[in-house]
């Protein structure tokens, strides 16, 4: 291994490690309230690692990867809601349901090129919200399900939690359940991506035909990318749902599938390295653009602007600019020693 | 029979209205491999144009003519700003940069006009006329009418013009196209207008049933995708037809399917999209594409 490829991966490692040290500490500064909002940002963030597997790696695109949210949300909110089962073991859970209707969906989509698979996706979180409406027996209708109880709660003042002998507040415990997957997660979609699967896939996206030609499987990775991307959308929707207290057909609007769209392209696509950024943009922009506007639509005026300017000046995203700041230092480190 | 016959009328109404949007969604196809997801939020953002216009003052006409011309302008103008630059970029950009566009104009919407639902003047009559001994709404055949002419309007342009020639020349091989002097580049611009165009009138054409607000024309997109892909990616005519028969099947299915009914329409669209593709991907009107290895 050169030396430079060495520098690199010790660099990744502590910036790796400072990112965790960072998460651990952070909820020391936070108010209660700032806790869950930044517990949002870890739920984003494993969402648009899912959708990043997918396009970014992979080469396909989804434009409905909240219809995945929501299964995963709805296997947590009907199985906590309704039958009571502790809400630890409804993530996991979630995770493999929706990434049994991704890959369910995926047969019949993946078998064409990419423009049919967005084609396709798009009309899911569309008509889903019907779907949920109507079998109102399993899933609330349009009123949703509540857990944890009380439909009027505010999220504060709930019981704290005791976790290893600690106690933390219940805003503080969804923080550390949260960013606890979405950094399992993380480190899971590198060492996938790191491997074979990876180079497969980051095959796949490069050339079908040279893909193909070398033997690789296509429909067969193309359906896994995408189950393993909705498997990874149905955990977060199951965190949503953990965090927001209650799943109902507007939790997961078609914007919302189109939101982590944008923070997938502002982070990065076919890169890890500007996850955190692209899943803060998603939680963070409404606010930012409410100090120079607070006329309704100024939020998605940016995000659509951000999203074409990016595309158009920016295609690495956040991981491009990081990888740019980076390379001179590394050289420099290299030729100095 | 009689609510039958109604039935079929409006569906066919309403199945005009995605048959255009469908139609714009596969011009872009055609002759670029791109689909426009902002064609329902352009064609949104036109009707709002309109009824400013009505509302100060124009004569219905005058203002759904010039709303077209507006409409044409935007879609070109949309085209040589954003679409250019990543022409020949991989599909997935360019879908990611119509989401942004989706994102940006639906936003814009709300920006300027906001949230609340408004009423949409119709150039039609709502009044009943028998016929047969069944009452039918004018408005519905005034909504197909229009429709249809629009249409039949593009299509005598492609088939007799010149400009017409061109388009179809530059869709079929921009290659040789260019070689023989056609502007492939305008010809691109150009076909982004006439879609911007159609995208305005089904928008005119949908705003007096639905009501008009910046989320309007989401499930209108939706049924539109679901004929363009029922009719064949590649086939005008297919969108089309596929457009009426979406039209039509929907509201026998919401009449006369109690399971069904108003609520399941948009997921019985999204399964055709999933049947259609599990079965006769090139859909009813398109050839099977013989991809070279």
């Amino acid at each position: 291994m050169s030396q430079r490829r060495v520098l690199l991966r010790a660099a990744r490692f502590a910036a790796f490690a400072v990112g965790v040290a960072v998460v651990t500490v952070l909820p020391h500064w936070l108010s209660d309230f700032r806790a869950s909002e930044v517990a949002y940002v870890g739920v984003y963030m494993i969402g648009i690692l899912g959708l990043n597997i997918l396009t970014g790696y992979t080469g396909q695109i989804s434009l409905g990867h909240g219809a995945f949210m929501a299964i995963g949300g709805y296997t947590t909110a009907i199985l906590v809601g309704h039958h009571a089962v502790r809400d630890l073991w409804t993530i996991p859970l979630a995770g493999l349901v929706a990434g049994g209707a991704g890959l369910l969906f995926g047969l019949p989509a993946l078998r064409l090129s990419g423009l049919y698979l967005a084609l396709a996706t798009f009309a899911l979180p569309v008509a889903l919200p019907q779907v949920l409406k109507k079998f109102s027996h399993f899933t609330g209708g349009g009123q949703g399900i509540q857990i944890f109880g009380d439909p009027d709660y505010t999220g504060k003042g709930y019981e704290n939690v005791h976790v290893l002998g600690q106690t933390l507040t219940f805003n503080d415990w969804l923080y550390y359940l949260t960013w606890t997957i979405a950094v399992v997660l993380f480190v899971a979609a590198w060492a996938l991506l790191a491997g074979r699967a990876g180079r497969t896939f980051r095959a796949i996206r490069d050339s079908e035909i040279a893909a193909t030609a070398s033997g690789i499987d296509l429909p067969l990775y193309k359906t896994l990318a995408f189950g393993i991307s909705a498997a990874f959308a149905g955990v977060a929707g199951s965190l949503f749902v953990l965090v927001s207290f209650s799943a109902s057909p507007g939790s997961f609007p078609i914007v919302l599938s189109l939101y982590l769209l944008v923070g997938a392209v502002v982070a990065g696509l076919g890169s890890l390295w500007g996850i955190v950024v692209g899943a803060l943009f998603v939680q963070y922009l409404p606010a930012v653009s409410g100090h120079i506007s607070n006329h309704a639509g100024a939020a998605d005026v940016t995000r659509g602007v951000i999203l074409i300017l990016v595309v158009l000046i920016l295609p690495a995203g956040v991981a491009g600019l990081i990888r740019r700041a980076g390379s001179p230092l590394t050289n420099r480190a290299i030729r100095r020693s | 029979m009689a609510e039958f016959l109604q039935q079929v009328v409006s569906g066919l109404a309403t199945g005009g209205i995605y048959g255009s949007l469908a139609l714009a969604i596969v011009l872009i196809y055609r002759s670029a491999r791109v689909i426009n997801f902002a064609q329902g939020e352009m064609g949104m953002f036109a009707t709002f144009i309109a009824l400013w216009l009505i509302d100060s003052g124009w004569p219905y006409w005058w203002a759904f003519a010039a709303t077209l011309v507006m409409a044409f302008v935007g879609g070109v103008l949309i085209e040589r700003v954003v679409i250019r630059p990543v022409e020949g970029a991989p599909a997935v950009t360019v879908v990611i940069v119509t989401i942004g566009l989706f994102i940006a104009l639906n936003g814009l919407a709300y920006w300027i006009w906001g949230g609340e639902t408004r009423s949409f003047p119709s150039a039609f009559s709502t009044r009943a006329i028998r016929i047969g001994g069944v009452a039918f709404s004018i408005q519905d055949f005034g909504i197909i009418g229009v429709s249809l002419a629009a249409v039949a309007l593009l299509f005598l342009f492609f088939r007799f013009t010149k400009v017409g020639l061109g388009l179809r020349a530059a869709a079929v091989n921009p290659a040789a196209s260019r070689l023989v002097g056609v502007r492939v580049g305008w010809m691109l611009a150009l076909g982004w207008g006439f879609a911007s165009v159609l995208g305005a009138v089904s928008g005119m054409m949908v705003a007096p049933l639905v009501f008009l607000d910046p989320n309007m024309m989401r499930p209108v997109l939706l049924y539109a995708i679901a004929a363009a892909i029922l009719g064949g990616l590649e086939s005008p005519l297919g969108a089309v037809v596929g457009g009426l028969v979406l039209g039509v099947g929907l509201n026998l299915i919401a009449t006369y399917v109690d399971f069904v009914g108003e609520t399941l329409q948009l997921p019985f669209a999204f399964v055709v999209i999933l049947g259609v593709l599990l079965v006769r991907p090139a859909g009813l009107f398109g050839r099977v594409a013989v991809r070279r290895a």
